[in-house]
């Protein structure tokens, strides 16, 4: 993919530099998209986040159990499902046709990582939600028999979610990469891993934010992994973009994509220096974290919406690779 | 997967890969825009025959072309390019700048860039402003700039309709089932399962199949389903007057294609080109084949679209790796904390 691009180096001559053409002088049918613009809203730019969160917080819920943290896990699983159901219903509202959601489960196909996505979903839901029920037992009623039987049930469905987590935290990249979008597509290569990291940095986030320091030292461990992970990828995606390196840079995708380095890096730093003395130190950070990973979801997103209004991104790289192919043809030929 | 390829590349038979054991030829259209007059009596007979409802009442400046693109509600576009060159020059044929610049900032105001064409109108300019269609004046060429800045003069007009690509964009991401391989080859959507996810949309790398507003599923080309299961040929290629509109087993509107293409290059119209011909580029070869006068970009085509399908062994390689690291890095949260650390 990065093969077919010359770096862009101002939004006009960019194109003139990269197809040997004058300033502007992009064929096009009077300007038009070549491409339809997704219909998607921005509820499915924030459900790449509520997702991604959603699995974060289950991997330090079963973490949590494992190891004996109580109060992380709860607050971890309750989250999980919190963010989870949010995931479901901006999902279901996104819709044409939100009363046939149900069509989704119809079929599983391999070629589409929505319906993956979708079979992904199931199998993590009802762990969270079985884990998380547990959590709302009252205290006084969790000896009781019935309680001590939806515990081991719910602990087994809990971990087992949480083995599917790793999928929720990234399928979401192929959801965006397998499609016609430049802004999705070319930067496929990098874009799982922006999302894994995002995933892992907010739900740490969350469990900074939600238990109290003493048990949250894997929150912030999984955060700090995380974060670094974003920021390491992202800065890498955006290195390796041809054209569409200007709708990563311009507009609202530019800001939101600059608010999330910013917010990442703050919470980061906060996470290794304050939120393992302070309680108001890891609040602070998880939200920075938070807050980040949901701007660079939102980023994304729009940079892709905006790569499909105008159609140099589109035609300019094809353009790009006949050309080379004639060129070479002519080189083997002649 | 030598013959059978199914994620992308050519492939002999898509109807028995997608499961049919018997099944008549696969059909497409030929469109021969050499010969279009830009009527759009295509575009009249798909509406009437299909039901498709009116993509808004609207001027947009392109020429005769008020449809603007395909989408949920025009299932053929015919699209009208007013070139000029300077006068006696050999090729270089350009679209006036003048005409472009009328329509981009009605575009570049629209809330999904102009992609909203073919399924509603734009949003209409400031009330009362004056919109400049770009419409011809009585003065002769050249009258008011003296001769040397007169110019040729031609107008292309092509019939666009969805592609029923070999691999098709569109029908790999369905989540539900609703857009299928018929017997015929060709793509189509159930209403009746559609639930307006939107997939397709931005799966479709030439932009032709869009969500209907108010009824929220995915709409575009059946290349006539219903007639076909009557031996009928689609209302598109029965309507068109000059057989621009071609329709037929694939086989044999390719060869045809290939006969036109070698009889107007020797005609001496080097710039002639078959669009969607080869079953060797992104999409495996179209079932809907077109002859061009200019390269596939002016038309408002992608010049080389991939299916996004092919990409797929990728992408998913790297979600896999990106998994694992997220699942490493989630155990090594735990696992330092299970060895008794300070922090
Ligand atoms: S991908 Fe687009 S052009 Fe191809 S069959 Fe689907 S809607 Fe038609
Ligand atoms: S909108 Fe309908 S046809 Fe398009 S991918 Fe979704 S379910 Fe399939």
């Amino acid at each position: 993919m990065n093969g077919d691009h010359s770096p862009a180096h101002g939004p006009r001559r960019a194109v003139a530099e990269v197809a040997g053409q004058p300033p502007g002088d992009v064929a096009s049918y009077y300007g038009r998209p070549v491409l339809k613009t997704p219909v998607w809203e921005w509820k499915v730019a924030a459900y790449l986040f509520t997702g991604g969160l959603a699995a974060g917080t289950a991997v330090i819920a079963a973490g949590a159990d494992l190891t004996g943290a109580a109060r992380l896990r709860r607050a971890c699983w309750l989250g999980s499902l919190g963010a989870l159901l949010a995931s479901l219903v901006l999902l279901v509202a996104d819709l044409g046709r939100p009363e046939r959601f149900h069509h989704m489960l119809r079929v599983a196909k391999p070629t589409s990582p929505m319906s993956v996505g979708t079979w992904i979903l199931s199998a993590f839901g009802p762990g969270v939600g079985a884990a998380a029920i547990w959590e709302m037992v009252p205290v006084r009623w969790r000896s009781s028999w019935p309680a001590r039987l939806l515990r081991a049930v719910s602990r087994g469905l809990g971990l087992a979610s949480a083995a599917t987590a790793p999928g929720v935290a990234t399928y979401t990249a192929a959801l965006l990469s397998h499609t016609a979008v430049p802004g999705w597509q070319e930067v496929r290569a990098e874009l799982p891993f922006v999302f894994a990291g995002s995933a892992a940095a907010s739900g740490g986030g969350f469990g900074m934010l939600a238990a109290p320091v003493l048990e949250a030292a894997p929150a912030r461990r999984f955060a700090a992994l995380g974060a670094t992970g974003e920021l390491v990828a992202s800065r890498l995606m955006e290195q390796r973009m041809g054209l569409i390196r200007e709708v990563y840079h311009q507009g609202a995708a530019g800001r939101r994509r600059r608010g999330a380095e910013l917010l990442t890096l703050a919470g980061l730093a906060g996470t290794v220096l304050v939120a393992g003395r302070s309680r108001a130190g890891a609040a602070a950070s998880g939200l920075a974290l938070l807050g980040g990973s949901a701007l660079q979801r939102f980023g994304v997103f729009e940079a892709g919406v905006a790569s499909t209004k105008d159609p140099r991104y589109t035609v300019v790289p094809q353009r790009e690779r006949l050309d080379a192919a004639a060129r070479d043809r002519s080189a083997v030929t002649g | 997967m030598t013959e059978r390829n199914l994620l992308f590349g050519p492939e002999d038979d898509v109807s028995r890969d997608s499961g049919y054991d018997e099944h008549p030829p696969r059909v497409g259209f030929f469109t021969d825009t050499s010969v279009c007059i830009g009527c759009k009596a295509c575009e009249v007979a798909c509406k009437e025959w299909n039901h498709v409802p009116e993509d808004g009442l609207d001027l947009l400046g392109m020429s005769m072309d008020n449809t603007g693109m395909l989408g949920a509600n025009s299932w053929r576009h015919v699209a009208f390019v007013e070139q000029r060159r300077p006068a006696g020059q050999e090729g270089g044929w350009s679209l006036p700048d003048e005409m472009t610049a009328q329509v981009e900032p009605r575009l570049r105001a629209a809330p999904r860039g102009g992609s909203e064409l073919g399924t509603t109108p734009l949003p209409s300019p400031g009330s009362g402003a004056v919109q400049d269609l770009g419409m011809p004046t009585f003065s002769r060429p050249g009258d008011g700039t003296g001769a040397e800045a007169r110019t040729d003069f031609r107008w292309l007009m092509e019939s666009d309709v969805c592609k029923h690509c070999t691999h098709a964009g569109c029908l790999d991401v369905c989540p539900t089932g609703a857009l299928f391989r018929t017997e015929f080859g060709t793509v189509v959507v159930q209403q009746d399962i559609c639930n307006g996810c939107g997939y397709c949309v931005s799966g479709c790398p030439y932009g032709v199949i869009d969500r209907r507003p108010g009824d929220g599923r995915a709409n575009k080309c059946t290349l006539c389903y219903d007639r076909l299961h009557d031996g009928l040929e689609p209302a598109c290629a029965k309507a068109c007057p000059t057989q621009s509109i071609q329709f037929g087993e694939l086989d044999e509107l390719r060869e045809r294609a290939d006969r036109r293409l070698a009889e107007l290059h020797g005609q001496g119209v080097a710039e002639a080109e078959l669009y969607g011909r080869d079953p060797d580029d992104g999409v495996g070869g179209h079932g809907a084949l077109f002859l061009l006068l200019d390269k596939p970009e002016v038309y408002g085509l992608p010049p080389d679209p991939v299916v996004p399908t092919r990409f797929a062994p990728e992408i998913w390689r790297r979600v896999g790796t990106a998994a694992a690291a997220f699942a490493v890095a989630g155990i090594g949260a735990f696992v330092s904390a299970a060895f008794g650390n300070r922090r």
